[in-house]
């Protein structure tokens, strides 16, 4: 089963806080999952004042700067993984390192009814 | 239903449910299950029977049905064709039947559901308590725990919440939640949190059914530990409500009342867990019910003891509710001025400022110490936050008993 665990946190102290991981702690940690065999993709994201955001409403393109929505937490990368069940994505989306200073959102991915 | 099946179904049910549950992967299909293997029996062991081991019968019925129910629906949809197959062809045996129910418990109260949806699933599923009876219980419409039980098993399903009992390296954190579940129902019917009811026996009889039940399953110090403390408050029901329904006080409680078979269990179960040396929050709390327990009055009880196990307990779980019970037992041991001190250090930090019981017991200790000004002030307060009938007339009680003679 495929899940996607989203990493939130407050851009402002994401990289700055006491518990904040440096960027060779989160590449070990991607590797390790990718060692175990269950790595699907991870990257991490630059910051939401890079975001822009498209709809398409009757016919017609809207491009806007910024992200969906303003929160006070912001999606900072992702992890799609492949586990057995929940329990085992929990277990490796509490091992992101920023899960310590962020959130790490768990969530099944849906199947197409085709 | 014929007596025989009625019997095997209160003894039966749900461990048949917990092993179809396991063996069908679905709550809805095992309930139809349970239900369509029970249909058949009736109607069968009346002239055949009932069969040597009625278990294992009714789990291969309840899942020969779910099987076929599965390949009817399969013309519609091809993907349960699959499922069918694979069902069919797995091999099940009757071993594991006490695993199943440890894991339908540990699944009810997995902390990826909604907390406000562990309770009604656990009374459902393992208890076989109805929606409505839930409902009841809880003063919620039925509507409203259908839809919570619902959407836990659709979490169940969608996010694949696995149906097992956890890792030892996982027990710890997941136990507490089993615990934490079971607590809250038997506090749900020992001091119902509105209305007129001070205690709903049902809810308490449940809970320490559950108790008793993952003690089976699982000795675990905590499991002995919460197990007792329920026995122990069990214990005084009896004597905390007078006849005409009010609330008597621990001090004011006429003792002889107190059951004392469950106080021997309780008391027991608390040396078993406390020799473990693993015990925790919920052991600590029972060797506090205990003491009180064994104290044949308020004044000869060792109060020096039950500060030291408060303090105890506060290291393991620091929390003013805590802190505001051991200002209770401090004031015991050393005067309502020490307590009261304590109970004003908690407020002036801004903690349980909505919390009756704390107001209630700095009125308590003013009245004590003759300060009968603040004394009102106190019981007003805590007047004005408690929403349950005998409570209120509790404190209005002692209000009235202020009034200067």
């Amino acid at each position: 089963m495929k899940y996607l665990c989203l990493i939130y946190s407050n851009e402002q102290v994401l990289h700055t806080a006491p518990d904040s991981p440096a960027d060779p702690e989160c590449f070990a940690y991607a590797q390790s999952v990718q060692k175990s065999g269950r790595m699907l993709a991870a990257e991490p994201l630059e910051s939401v004042s890079t975001a822009t955001t498209v709809r398409m409403r009757n016919g017609k393109l809207s491009i806007t700067d910024g992200p969906f929505a303003e929160t006070k937490e912001q999606l900072a990368g992702f992890y799609l993984i492949e586990a057995r069940d929940l329990n085992e994505a929990l277990q490796v989306a509490g091992g992101i390192p920023a899960a310590r200073v962020g959130s790490v959102e768990v969530r099944p991915v849906r199947q197409l009814n085709l | 239903m014929t007596p025989p099946i009625e019997t095997i179904y209160r003894r039966e049910s749900r461990r048949v449910l917990a092993t179809l549950i396991r063996l069908l992967g679905d709550f809805d299909l095992a309930e139809e299950a349970l239900h369509e293997a029970f249909l058949v029996a009736m109607q069968r062991w009346e002239h055949d029977g009932v069969p040597s081991n009625p278990r294992a019968w009714l789990v291969s019925t309840g899942r020969f049905k779910a099987i076929d129910r599965l390949r009817r629906q399969a013309r519609f949809t091809p993907l349960l064709q699959a499922q069918a197959d694979a069902l069919a062809a797995a091999d099940w045996d009757d071993e594991d039947v006490e695993d199943d129910r440890l894991r339908l418990i540990f699944t009810c109260c997995h902390p990826a559901l909604a907390a406000d949806a562990q309770v009604p699933l656990t009374l459902r599923e393992i208890c076989d308590l109805t929606t409505e009876e839930i409902a009841r219980a809880f003063l919620v419409p039925p509507a409203t725990i259908a839809q919570r039980i619902v959407r836990a098993k659709g979490k169940i399903r969608e996010a694949k919440i696995p149906y097992q009992v956890p890792s030892l390296a996982e027990l710890p954190e997941r136990l507490d939640s089993v615990l934490r579940v079971i607590y809250l129902v038997f506090n749900e019917g020992y001091s119902a949190s509105m209305g007129a009811d001070l205690t709903r026996d049902d809810l308490t009889r449940e809970a320490i059914r559950l108790g008793r039940l993952l003690l089976e399953l699982l000795p675990e110090p905590e499991v002995m530990g919460l197990l007792a403390l329920m026995l122990l408050h069990e214990s005084r029901r009896p004597a905390r409500t007078s006849a005409g329904g009010e609330l008597v006080l621990l001090d004011e409680q006429d003792r002889a009342l107190w059951d004392a078979s469950l106080i021997a269990e309780g008391c027991a179960l608390v040396e078993q867990a406390l020799t473990t040396r693993r015990f925790g929050p919920y052991g600590l709390q029972a060797a506090i019910a205990a003491v009180h327990a064994e104290a044949p009055s308020a004044e000869h009880t060792d109060w020096p003891q039950i500060v030291g196990l408060y303090d105890v307990l506060l290291r393991t779980v620091p929390s003013p509710v805590i802190e505001l019970n051991r200002a209770v037992a401090l004031a015991m041991r050393d005067g309502p001025l020490a307590g009261l001190q304590q109970v004003e250090a908690i407020l002036a930090r801004g903690e349980l400022l909505d919390y009756h019981l704390a107001h209630s017991a700095r009125g308590e200790f003013c009245r004590q110490l003759g300060r009968l000004d603040e004394a009102r002030l106190a019981y007003e307060k805590a007047l004005s936050l408690t929403r349950q009938t005998p409570e209120k007339h509790f404190l209005a009680r002692r209000l009235a008993s202020l009034t200067p003679i």
